[in-house]
């Protein structure tokens, strides 16, 4: 592992990004106008408080996940992974890199959308910003490792992203967005209770809408931290040096 | 040819196997160093199946690589091995510039290296374009320059010169002649016989077997022949007839 190497593939995959401005202008606007269509859908101050940290929490994931997916699956198609795996580059160079460059662009991501709700759509933050803003980035992140785990079960880009809603939609419907976990039937608390979304969900809660950063938000921090890293070895083990 | 020195290459009963099918059977051969050694045959007869064994990026189901003296895939190789993949390997969405600084960094090659390969390759022109609006053969050369950075004691070279018009192609042997030249140890395959008479060494491979390994005026003279074509047809007659 080093340094230079990471930052430099951090700057590349940020060039790459740069050179592509159509995804750029989706990746950071289409947040926000769906942030502002749920405004104006729900026309409810009380509720809109409630949902907007809900999608505060699942765009970086959802966005950083597809995005992930899709720029590895390019790497192994297209030979320029072979050609790093041939060169002095850790495995963990590439997943940092990763992470890095596409972290700088979820916070850019929900600062626009954090702005835009806090001053024109008058949400009301009751809690702090540094915390929505440190659980949404942890999320960005869960998706950037996910995404490249799931990559490596993927022939072509149709495959890949037929994962997303595999990956995101049980997450949801077991995160206590639409039921609260605790009045699941016990075996979908259970599995609830081993999904990562289930406690990003809940910090984001605890965040903007109680303002509690007591032990519960510490400890879901520390789950879904815990979970990027596990989802970070997972995804070092499928960047294999040979192939057959 | 200074046969007292260690080969840059010594390939051992190399066996792979691909899916059901054995790609390579038991290979054995021997690339001396600072030569352009040239890997002939036809489409499909293992050639870059072999390249990946060298450089170490394929699982090998038996024998031995060795190169430059350490077990083929070793770390240290990792810098003294450059590696052009048949197809360019290289981000469409960065210029060459950008493609040459990146692999430069992870390199650790120094910063004027890119514009260096760029000239070797003749691609300054095309410095600022993206790689996806590259034509085939500014692709190809585009991938070769990546594989000239830093500075690599092998080059292993995958058809480089495919889809290139003559005067370039003459230039790029030029080029891999001048770096033999220097020290630097040439493996380059090619599915063209004339090119052949360009290198010092020839293997040639069909179906995973090794069918030849000399020096093109030793394989003229064994077929007795004057066009490599022909040697190479002859070698087959050859080998149906034993």
């Amino acid at each position: 592992m080093s340094a230079t190497i990471t930052l430099a593939t951090a700057r590349r995959i940020g060039g790459q990004l740069r050179n592509d401005r159509r995804t750029v202008a989706l990746l950071v606007l289409v947040p926000t106008l769906i942030m502002i269509l749920l405004y104006y859908v729900i026309d409810n101050e009380l509720v809109f408080a409630q949902w907007a940290p809900v999608l505060l929490s699942i765009f970086p994931f959802l966005v950083m996940f597809l995005v992930t997916s899709i720029a590895t699956l390019r790497e192994r198609t297209s030979g320029t992974l072979e050609r790093l795996m041939a060169s002095p580059l850790a495995q963990l160079d590439l997943l940092l890199g990763y992470g890095l460059a596409f972290g700088a662009a979820a916070v850019l991501q929900v600062a626009l959308a954090l702005t835009v709700s806090l001053t024109w759509l008058g949400l009301d933050l009751r809690g702090e910003l540094w915390a929505l803003v440190l659980v949404a980035l942890l999320n960005s992140l869960l998706g950037t490792a996910l995404g490249l785990f799931c990559s490596a079960f993927a022939r072509s880009e149709f495959q890949a992203v037929q994962f997303m809603p595999l990956v995101m939609f049980p997450q949801l419907l077991l995160g206590g967005i639409i039921v609260p976990r605790d009045q699941m039937a016990t075996v979908l608390e259970w599995i609830s209770n081993v999904l990562p979304m289930s406690y990003s969900l809940e910090a984001m809660k605890l965040a903007v809408v109680s303002g509690d950063l007591g032990f519960d938000f510490w400890r879901d921090i520390a789950v879904v931290a815990g979970s990027v890293v596990l989802a970070l070895i997972l995804g070092a083990a499928t960047l294999r040096r040979r192939t057959p | 040819m200074m046969s007292f020195e260690e080969p840059a290459i010594a390939v051992t009963g190399l066996r792979v196997v691909r899916g059901a099918r054995e790609v390579l059977h038991g290979l054995s051969f021997e690339v001396p160093k600072g030569q352009i050694t040239g890997l002939l045959g036809p489409s499909g007869c293992g050639k870059t199946t072999l390249i990946r064994a060298i450089v170490g990026v394929q699982i090998v189901a038996g024998g031995e690589v060795s190169v430059l003296g350490r077990p083929a895939g070793s770390p240290e190789l990792r810098r003294l091995i450059g590696y052009s993949t048949q197809n360019p390997a290289i981000y469409r969405d960065l210029s060459v510039l950008e493609n040459l600084r990146y692999f430069a960094a992870v390199l650790g090659a120094p910063k004027t290296d890119p514009a260096r390969v760029l000239a070797e390759v003749g691609l300054e022109g095309a410095a600022h374009q993206l790689g996806g609006t590259l034509s085939g053969g500014q692709l190809s050369r585009a991938s070769l320059a990546v594989s000239l950075l830093g500075s690599p004691r092998l080059l292993t070279l995958d058809e480089p010169t495919v889809g290139l018009d003559p005067v370039l192609r003459k230039e790029l042997w030029e080029l891999f002649q001048g770096l033999a030249d220097r020290g630097v140890t040439i493996l380059v395959s090619s599915h063209v016989m004339d090119e052949a008479a360009r290198c010092q060494r020839l293997v040639i491979l069909r179906d995973g077997d090794i069918l030849a390994d000399d020096s093109p005026a030793g394989l003229r003279a064994r077929t007795d022949t004057v066009d490599l074509e022909q040697a190479f047809l002859r070698l087959i007659e050859e080998r149906q007839a034993a």
